[in-house]
């Protein structure tokens, strides 16, 4: 199979494009499709998806044709760690509250670095809870529970 | 003399003492994102923008547009002093402005590239004061086809301008139109895409997409290789060019000041195609004894020049017609939007107050520029040197609490995750995010246009083509691929991205 493909980035690409073109088309069928006199919901987005997913095709073949460079390795740990980190920091806010919710974010993602070392970072996490205590919560309004409900803030 | 009057009108609002704060802040966190290593000004317009929904629409747009200007400025400090371009736009910068730092003329580039994005800022502001109006007033006489065939040339600039394979860009347009789509449609009331979720109703913030897409996609990519960065230069003396230099300079400030703000205009144009041009346009017609990649002070006087009046002229679409040129400008039109304004030619006619005043923000802005940062280089120099591992952190706390603070709901924090992951994986695949963030502004609008231009029109499809504004904007758009997709100018549009290699 891997042999055929010359330009994994276009293959890849391709699979993407006709994957989300193919869905916006199979999902509009919900909806009424309309004339082009009296568009419905369906009509531009079945529309789109349909050149979306034309576009991935096109993409596939020619990576069978055209060669390419290869795709450079996935830095999982670090996606991973960052995302993972945005995440909790979601999960986390109401429940336990923004502290707990920063001091996690800026630790796990911190920890994606090669340069991460403990004593920075935890000053960095400590810093940026102040901050944003002093500057979001006091001083812009937005409403974000310091200590969430878990500790009956 | 109409606009003399407009011209002070705009002072006037843009002079008052809360607008002047603004435009500092935002000319000063622009310098300083600039500066700041792996940080973007669509990522810090999108994590601000949340901020400026309390203020008054005037101030928030004088603000993010200082940020946006100043970015350029910080971004070729960076280029100069380290060879590492702030900003996708001062990269040409580098080639002969670090070289400059090297022979200990870093104070001399520094002062060129100040000097020329002056002068630059000064002529376009008064370019965007001189072509808004009448563009303003053809733009009042379109209607849904013309709108829908603007929009159809915007994006086909869009992909034209972007670098990479032309496939592609059509392909993350289509994507980013899309993404537009989700949510409720406004005509049928049927909730699109939403998988029966409350909180996709609204459909996708685009804050939310754009700080993942730029925000965290950004982050992780910017991990993969971390560079150590290092001044060469700690005390930059020398700061005033001589006369010879003066001489050097000034053609090279005047042709890219004329070159940028005219690719400025274009669709799909801003500031990094305009200083990438104008480098190639010093090279072609200076004389063989000019050391370009060596040290040459009009490598750095015309990019520079162009690059700022290029930032400046992209207003020009989007305050008279309401496209976005370029990332930037898509948020700027979001944040319009939010203030409740909705972008197009009436702008100028509404709130006259609010175009002007932005417009003189911008030669205020410049000025700041200048006699800010010149004196404060010491102040910069420090802070190119930030580790990037103690940043990254606290952009992320930035994003999160930012894009929490727009609906106060924690499903946008999930979907901002969403992105970066989507933006990580179309980076590794070479898929640029600036097409599909405009596909994603204009999305809405364009299946608006398309929709009422076929019912004045009984679902007649030709008539994008028998009115002749739209068929003539249609042809430009075709012929725009078409060119591109023609061997010769495809080479060319490939050498004019990799100048720098």
């Amino acid at each position: 199979m891997s042999s055929f493909i010359r330009h994994p980035k276009d293959f890849w690409a391709g699979v993407i494009y006709a994957a989300l073109g193919i869905a916006a088309v199979i999902l509009g069928r919900d909806y009424p499709m309309g004339s082009a006199f009296k568009m419905g919901p369906a009509y531009f987005p079945t529309v789109l998806g349909g050149l979306l997913a034309l576009v991935g095709v096109i993409a596939v073949v020619r990576s069978f044709v055209k060669p390419g460079e290869a795709i450079t390795p996935f830095a999982w740990k670090e996606v991973i760690l960052v995302l993972a980190a945005t995440v909790v920091f979601g999960v986390l806010l109401r429940g336990a509250g923004l502290v707990v919710a920063l001091i996690v974010l800026v630790l796990a993602s911190a920890y994606a670095s090669v340069k991460f070392r403990w004593v920075p970072s935890i000053a960095l996490a400590i810093g940026m809870t102040v901050f944003s205590i002093l500057v979001f919560v006091k001083g812009l309004g937005v409403p974000l529970q310091i200590l969430g409900s878990w500790f009956g803030g | 003399m109409e606009l003399l009057n407009n011209i002070i009108l705009g002072f006037g609002t843009a002079l008052t003492a809360a607008n002047l704060l603004y435009c500092l802040v935002g000319v000063f966190l622009g310098t300083l994102i600039g500066v700041l290593p792996g940080l973007g000004p669509v990522a810090t317009i999108a994590m601000l923008l949340p901020i400026t929904f309390t203020l008054q629409p005037i101030s928030a747009l004088i603000m993010l547009a200082g940020i946006y200007y100043g970015a350029q400025y910080g971004g070729s400090t960076t280029a100069i002093l380290v060879n590492i371009p702030g900003e996708s736009s001062s990269v040409v910068t580098a080639l002969d402005g670090y070289q400059m730092a090297k022979q200990g003329h870093a104070g001399k580039a520094l002062a060129t590239a100040a000097i020329g994005s002056f002068v630059a800022g000064t002529v376009a502001t008064f370019v965007l004061a001189l072509l808004g109006p009448p563009l303003a007033e053809i733009a009042l006489k379109f209607g849904p086809a013309e709108y829908f065939s603007l929009m159809v040339l915007g994006l086909a600039a869009a992909m034209v301008l972007a670098h990479g394979s032309l496939l592609h860009a059509l392909g993350m347009v289509l994507l980013g139109l899309l993404l537009g789509l989700i949510g409720t449609d406004v005509n049928s009331g049927a909730a699109r895409y939403t998988f029966g979720q409350p909180w996709l109703a609204d459909g996708i913030g685009f804050v939310t997409l754009a700080m993942g897409m730029y925000g965290l996609g950004e982050i992780v990519r910017n991990l993969e290789h971390e560079e150590t960065r290092s001044v060469m230069v700690k005390k930059v003396t020398g700061l005033m060019p001589s006369k010879a230099d003066f001489k050097r300079i000034v053609a090279p400030i005047f042709r890219g000041t004329v070159l940028g703000s005219a690719l400025g205009i274009l669709p799909g144009g801003g500031a990094m195609l305009a200083s990438f041009a104008s480098y190639s346009l010093e090279k072609k017609v200076a004389k063989s004894a000019v050391p370009f990649g060596q040290g040459a002070i009009e490598g750095v006087a015309g990019p520079e020049s162009a690059n700022n009046a290029g930032a400046q002229t992209s207003f020009i679409p989007m305050l008279t017609l309401g496209i976005p040129s370029n990332p930037v400008m898509a948020l700027m039109i979001g944040a319009m939007i939010i203030q409740g304004i909705q972008p197009g030619p009436s702008v100028m006619n509404e709130q006259p107050a609010l175009f002007w005043g932005i417009i003189a923000s911008m030669w205020i802005g410049n000025f700041f520029l200048i006699v800010l940062n010149l004196p404060m280089i010491g102040l910069w120099v420090r802070l190119i040197t930030v580790p990037y591992h103690l940043l990254y952190p606290a952009i992320l706390v930035f994003c999160a609490i930012g894009v929490f603070s727009v609906n106060n709901s924690e499903f946008d924090v999930y979907l901002m995750a969403l992105f970066g992951l989507l933006g990580y994986i179309f980076g590794k695949l070479d898929c640029e995010p600036a097409p599909m963030l405009l596909g994603f502004i204009l999305g809405p609008m364009m299946e608006e246009y398309l929709r009422r231009a076929l019912l004045l029109s009984k679902g007649d499809p030709t008539v994008f083509i028998t009115r002749p504004i739209s068929a003539v904007m249609l042809l430009m758009a075709a012929a725009a691929m078409f060119v591109v997709l023609s061997p010769a100018i495809r080479k060319k549009r490939e050498d004019a991205f990799h100048e720098e290699e």
